[in-house]
C-alpha cells in the first residue's frame, strides 16, 4: 500500500475501519452446527461479510465485527442459526 | 450462478460504519464480487460515503471518489475519460448512488452522462427515501410513506426512473433487489460485458428508514417483488425481459400478491393501518401498482 | 516559433490543446463559447487528441474534470460567469483535493439582468475556493499564462487548480498577435504530468471521505502552504519562460515606469493594459505616476504590495465591487499595508457591467487623486 504525502482526503483501507463493531451488538447468533446444511444463505446475505466461509462450506462468525443484525438467522432455511442475547457484562 | 459460485474475494472490509442489517452494504458487496478489485467506484453524497467509514481509514478495498451529491455521473464520466487515455478501458467505472443522487439532485448528470454514452455502469440503491440525512422524502419515495418531510404521508407516487432511464436508449437497462444476490449478481456481470452506458437499480429495503426490524431487509426485499411493489427486469438494447417471479406475475402465471402485503410490515406505511385501516389509500396504491403492470406488459409489443 | 494573429478565446484554445490535457469537459456560455468551438476544431483536424467531453452543465464540467483529474490525467476546461459561478461547489472541491485543473475563465457580468460584457466580479467573488488566480491583459499573455499555469499548478509543491482570466470581448474577442512556441518545445517545457494522488487499482484509497474536526484544519493549511509555494514559482516560472520563450509579462506583478513615482496605480485584467496608455500620457504632462499591473491575485502579492507602499501613494481601480464593502483590490492591498505603511490608499469602482473605461478615464482618475479631490473610496462616474 503506497502512502501519498500530498495533505487531503485519503483514506486507506482498514478491517474495522469504524471501530470493533461487535460492541454494537445486542444479540449474537449462535450456529447449530449439526443443523447447517452448507446451503451458503447466511454467508451470501451477511451485508458485513461478518459470516465467514470455511473451504468446506460450512461456516464460522467473525464476532469481533458481527453487528448482530440477524439476517442470518432470518434467512436460515433450517433455522440452525439461533439470536441469543449477549451475555450481560459484570 | 448458484450460491456456492460465487465469488470468495470481499471488497468491503468488515466493521464499516452501516447500520447493522444495511441493504447498501449488502448490495454493494455482491455488485462487487461480480465486478473483482480491477474497478473504480465514483460515490456521490449518500449512506455509502458514510459506511466508508471515517479518515483516515476506508471499509473499501478498491478505488473510490467521492464527489459532491448531484454530481456521481459527471465525474465517472470525466474517470472513465481518462482511464482511456491511459489505456487502462478495461477498468471498470461504477457510479453507486442512492435514490436522491440518482432521481432528484443527481439526473441532469446521469441523463447527461447515459447520452454521452459513457462508458460506465451507473448503479442506484434505491431505499425510496434520502437516508443519510435521516429518512427525507425522495422522488423515489411511494405514495403514502411516511418520512420526516411527509410526516402525514407522501401525496404524490413516486417517479417511474425505470422509464426515465429507457427513453435514452442505453444499451443496458435493469432493476434488480438485494434478496435476490444470484439476480443480482448475473445482471452486474452482464453489464461489465457490456460496451457503453449501463444503468441498475436495486431495490434496498432500509430497517431504519421503512421502519421494520434490522433481522428482515431479506423478506421486505422478497416480499416487494411477490406483491408487485418492485419489478426484476432487464432491458437490453429496447427489448424488456423480466426475471424470476416478475415474469410470471408479467405473464399472469401467478397472481401477484397484495402490496397490503408488503406495506403492513412496514413502518413508515403504519398510519394506513392503525388507528384504522384506510382502505381508500390501500386501493390506490393497489390501482398504482396494477397500472404499473399494464404499461409493463405494453412493453415490446 | 510561430506568429499567430487571434482572438484571445482562439488562443487560449490553442494554449490548452498545446499542453496536451488528456481529459477537456466544458460547456459553452458568451463570451468563452469560442474557447469551446476552438478546441472542437481541434479534435476535427486531430490536433488535439485527447477526450472532450461536451457535458451539460458547467457543474459537471468540473465534476468530469475532477474524475479525470483523480484518475490521474491532465486536464483543462473553461467557463465565464454565471457557468462558473454555477460550479462554485466544484471549485472547492478541485482545490481541497488538491487537483491541478487549469480552466480560462473569461471575466464576465454577473445577471440579473443578462450581460455579457466585462466585469470581475465572477472570478474575485470565487477567490476563496483556492485557485490560484491570473488576470491577464493581452492575448499573448493569456498564451504564455495558460501554458504557465500547468507547470505551475502540477508542480509537487503546489498541486492546486488554477484560474486564468481575461475580460470578455475586450481580450476574448479581440484579435491580436501572439508568439507561440513550437509544439516539441512546449512538450520539453510541460514534462508528463505527475499526480499527488490517483485513483489506482493497484494501490486502492478512498479520497473523499469523512475527516473530523481533528483533521480537516491540516487539509487548509496544506493548501495555504501551497500557495505560499506558487508565489516562490510564479516569478520562478516567469522568469524561466523569458530565457526560453522570450516573452514576459511580470510575474506576480508588472511594474510600468515607477521609477521615482510619487504615486502607483493598481489594476487587473484589461484595465492593465490601458492604464499604460494613461501612464505615458500622464507621465508626458509631468506627473510622477506608474502602474503596477496585478497578475496574481492568488496568492495575493502582500509583499508586492508593501514595496510598493514604501514608494508611492497607491491608486487602486476595481472592476468589481464586494456590495456593503469595496473592491476586491481595494480591500486586499489596504490589508496588506496595514500598520506597516504610511502609504495613502484610493479606491474607485469603474468599468461594472462592461462600461468602457478608457486611458482618457483613467487619467482622470488619476489627477483627481493627485489634486487633491477623490475621495478615499469612490465609483468612478457615478458619484464626486
Amino acid at each position: 500500500m503506497k502512502k501519498y504525502d500530498v495533505v487531503t482526503t485519503i483514506s486507506y483501507p482498514k478491517k474495522g475501519a469504524q471501530g470493533k463493531t461487535g460492541n454494537w451488538r445486542v444479540f449474537r447468533p449462535v450456529l447449530d452446527k449439526s443443523k447447517c446444511v452448507k446451503c451458503l444463505q447466511c454467508w451470501m446475505f451477511c451485508p458485513e461479510a461478518t459470516i465467514i466461509r470455511n473451504k468446506d462450506d460450512t461456516i464460522s462468525i467473525d464476532y469481533e465485527y458481527c453487528k448482530g443484525c440477524g439476517i442470518c438467522a432470518n434467512v436460515c432455511k433450517v433455522k440452525a442459526i439461533t439470536m441469543e442475547r449477549e451475555a450481560e457484562k459484570k | 450462478m448458484a450460491v456456492k459460485d460465487l465469488p470468495m474475494e470481499e471488497c468491503i472490509l468488515a466493521g464499516s460504519a452501516a447500520c447493522p442489517g444495511c441493504p447498501a452494504t449488502l448490495g454493494l458487496r455482491m455488485v462487487l464480487k461480480a465486478l473483482g478489485k480491477n474497478t473504480i467506484m465514483v460515490v456521490p453524497a449518500c449512506c455509502t460515503a458514510v459506511i466508508e467509514s471515517l479518515y483516515p481509514n476506508t471499509s473499501f478495498d478498491i478505488p473510490v471518489m467521492n464527489i459532491a451529491f448531484e454530481a456521481a455521473a459527471a465525474g465517472a464520466s470525466g474517470v472513465e475519460a481518462a482511464l482511456r487515455m491511459q489505456d487502462k478501458g478495461d477498468t471498470t467505472v461504477v457510479a453507486w448512488a442512492g435514490d436522491g443522487g440518482t432521481y432528484d439532485i443527481g439526473i441532469q448528470a446521469l441523463s447527461g452522462a447515459l447520452e454521452r454514452e459513457t462508458n460506465f455502469i451507473y448503479i442506484c440503491y434505491n431505499n425510496q427515501i434520502y437516508s443519510n440525512t435521516g429518512i427525507q422524502r425522495s422522488g423515489a419515495t411511494p405514495y403514502a410513506a411516511w418520512t420526516t418531510t411527509t410526516v402525514g404521508g407522501k401525496r404524490e407516487f413516486r417517479k417511474e426512473m425505470g422509464d426515465i432511464i429507457r427513453a435514452h436508449h442505453i444499451p443496458y437497462a435493469a432493476q434488480a433487489c438485494v434478496s435476490y444476490p444470484e439476480d443480482l449478481y448475473n445482471k452486474v456481470k452482464k453489464a461489465k460485458g457490456i460496451k457503453g452506458p449501463k444503468y441498475i437499480e436495486i431495490l434496498a429495503p432500509c430497517p431504519p428508514g421503512w421502519r421494520f426490524g434490522m433481522d428482515r431487509t431479506i423478506e421486505m426485499g422478497t416480499l416487494a417483488i411477490e406483491t408487485g411493489a418492485w419489478a426484476l427486469y432487464e432491458c437490453e438494447n429496447d427489448v424488456m425481459t423480466f426475471n424470476g417471479k416478475s415474469k410470471l406475475i408479467l405473464d399472469k402465471k401467478i397472481e401477484r400478491k397484495p402490496v397490503e402485503e408488503w406495506i403492513k410490515h412496514q413502518g413508515r406505511f403504519r398510519h394506513l393501518f392503525k388507528p384504522e385501516r384506510d382502505g381508500k389509500k390501500i386501493k390506490a396504491i393497489e390501482d398504482y401498482t396494477d397500472k404499473v403492470w399494464e404499461r409493463y406488459r405494453k412493453c415490446n409489443p | 516559433m510561430t506568429v499567430i494573429i487571434n482572438t484571445g478565446n482562439y488562443i487560449a484554445a490553442k494554449a490548452a490543446v498545446m499542453a496536451k490535457p488528456d481529459v477537456v469537459a466544458a460547456y459553452p456560455i458568451t463570451p468563452q463559447t469560442t474557447i469551446v468551438e476552438g478546441i472542437a476544431n481541434y479534435v476535427d483536424t486531430g490536433e488535439f487528441k485527447g477526450e472532450y467531453i461536451c457535458v451539460e452543465s458547467e457543474h459537471s464540467a468540473m465534476s468530469a474534470c475532477i474524475g479525470a483529474s483523480a484518475a490521474g490525467s491532465r486536464t483543462f476546461t473553461a467557463t465565464s460567469s454565471h457557468g462558473l459561478l454555477l460550479m462554485h461547489e466544484m471549485l472547492h472541491w478541485a482545490a481541497l483535493a488538491r487537483l491541478p485543473v487549469i480552466m480560462c475563465n473569461v471575466n464576465r457580468v454577473v445577471g440579473p439582468g443578462w450581460n455579457i460584457w466585462a466585469d470581475q466580479n465572477d472570478s474575485i467573488s470565487q477567490r476563496d475556493t483556492g485557485w490560484i488566480q491570473f488576470y491577464c491583459s493581452s492575448n499573448q499573455e493569456i498564451f504564455d499564462t495558460v501554458i504557465q499555469s500547468f507547470k505551475l499548478g502540477e508542480h509537487k509543491k503546489v498541486l492546486l487548480p488554477v484560474m486564468i482570466n481575461y475580460d470578455a470581448f475586450i481580450l476574448s474577442h479581440t484579435s491580436m498577435p501572439a508568439n507561440v512556441p513550437d509544439q516539441k518545445d512546449i512538450d520539453g517545457y510541460l514534462q508528463k504530468y505527475k499526480p499527488g494522488w490517483k485513483l489506482d487499482v493497484d494501490n486502492p484509497i478512498t479520497f473523499g471521505n469523512i475527516i473530523g474536526p481533528e483533521h480537516y484544519e491540516k487539509v487548509r493549511k496544506a493548501m495555504q502552504d501551497a500557495q505560499e509555494n506558487a508565489k516562490v514559482l510564479i516569478p520562478e516560472i516567469a522568469n524561466d519562460w523569458k530565457k526560453k520563450f522570450g516573452t514576459y509579462h511580470g510575474d506576480l506583478i508588472e511594474k510600468y515606469k515607477c521609477d521615482n513615482a510619487d504615486y502607483i496605480l493598481l489594476a487587473m485584467g484589461a484595465f492593465g493594459a490601458e492604464s499604460k496608455v494613461a501612464i505615458d500620457e500622464l507621465q508626458k504632462n509631468g506627473m510622477k505616476i506608474g502602474l503596477a499591473r496585478v497578475r496574481t491575485f492568488r496568492p495575493f502579492p502582500k509583499e508586492e504590495m508593501l514595496k510598493l507602499g514604501k514608494q508611492a501613494d497607491l491608486i487602486v481601480i476595481d472592476r468589481n465591487i464586494s456590495i456593503g464593502s469595496e473592491g476586491a483590490l481595494f480591500n486586499e492591498m489596504k490589508a496588506a499595508l496595514y500598520g506597516k505603511s504610511d502609504a495613502k490608499a484610493y479606491g474607485f469602482i469603474a468599468g461594472l457591467g462592461g462600461k468602457d473605461v478608457t486611458y482618457k478615464d483613467i487619467e482622470k482618475m488619476c489627477k483627481k487623486v493627485v489634486s487633491g479631490k477623490a475621495k478615499d473610496f469612490e465609483w468612478y462616474g457615478l458619484e464626486g
